[in-house]
């Protein structure tokens, strides 16, 4: 066992549980500290993995940005009565059962591809690299993406701005 | 080498269905759009395993792309409760089984 390995493994152990416990948690906030906790582990499971600048990006923008405003909306809502969504009542037996059958059967595809049991030789993309390749190469996609990310925040500020006005039953309603 | 490539994909399969049985069981609006953001993290891990594998640095840039649909689908979703709430005073999926045309 070398030290990446041991690494990996230790990473790998700290992602899984910390997703599990933010799964099953009942409050929403410590679901949300959780996850942030699976994420950096992630980063740095992607640093492993020789991917320096997504590492980065996934701290800045997956931990830092997006989960942020996970709390945001969490601290502007008063929080509903938690006690009433159980967990592992009989309604979990189902999607429980349906996601170890397909775990089940995958674990075997992914053992006997032949490819699965090569090792994976450290190697590192440096970001400059990364960049080049990314705006010369996929810049449509680039342009695509941020299309993408105008229409969210366009969609965000009109589902913001017309639930300001919710109160008694508007026109568009009546429409 | 630091591990089998199956090692990983194993790692990202496991934190993939966890979000699936998340996003599926929960019945809070929040925690199924946190059930779909780490079914988008697993298969970003997946997407780098696989480019480290190949030696290709397109597995690293879709892994990208991914990161950044997800800020898009958050910021959309988050709206989406937000509005909810403020319509019906809920936000837990059981109450949003009326169609209303």
């Amino acid at each position: 066992m070398t030290i990446p390995s041991i690494l990996f493994y230790l990473l790998a152990a700290l992602v899984l549980g910390a997703t599990a416990l933010a799964v099953t948690r009942r409050r929403a906030v410590h679901a949300v500290l959780y996850l942030i906790v699976a994420l950096v582990g992630m980063a740095l499971l992607f640093l492993l993995l020789g991917a320096p600048m997504l590492a980065a990006l996934q701290v800045i923008l997956y931990a830092g940005a997006i989960m942020v405003l996970f709390l945001f909306v969490i601290i502007t809502m008063p929080e509903q009565a938690p006690g009433f969504e159980k967990l592992f009542r009989r309604r979990w037996l189902l999607p429980l059962s349906l996601c170890l059958v397909v775990g089940l059967c995958l674990l075997p595809l992914v053992g006997s591809d032949p490819a699965a049991s090569i090792g994976l030789t450290s190697a590192r993309l440096a970001p400059r690299t990364f960049g080049i390749r990314l705006f010369r190469d996929y810049w449509y996609a680039v342009e695509l993406v941020s299309l993408l990310l105008f229409v969210g925040l366009a969609g965000a500020l009109y589902l913001g701005r017309t639930a300001k006005k919710a109160g008694p039953p508007t026109r568009e309603e009546s429409r | 080498m630091i591990v089998p490539f199956g090692h990983v994909l194993i790692l990202a399969a496991l934190l993939f269905l966890l979000g699936a049985c998340c996003a599926v069981a929960r019945r809070q609006l929040l925690m199924i759009l946190i059930g779909v953001e780490i079914m988008l993290n697993a298969a970003a891990l997946a997407f780098v395993a696989a480019a480290l594998h190949w030696g290709r640095a397109e597995g690293q840039i879709f892994a990208l792309f991914i990161i950044a649909v997800a800020a898009a689908e958050v910021a959309v979703g988050l709206a989406l409760i937000v509005a909810a709430r403020q319509r019906t005073g809920s936000t837990r999926a059981d109450d949003f089984n009326r169609l209303r045309g």
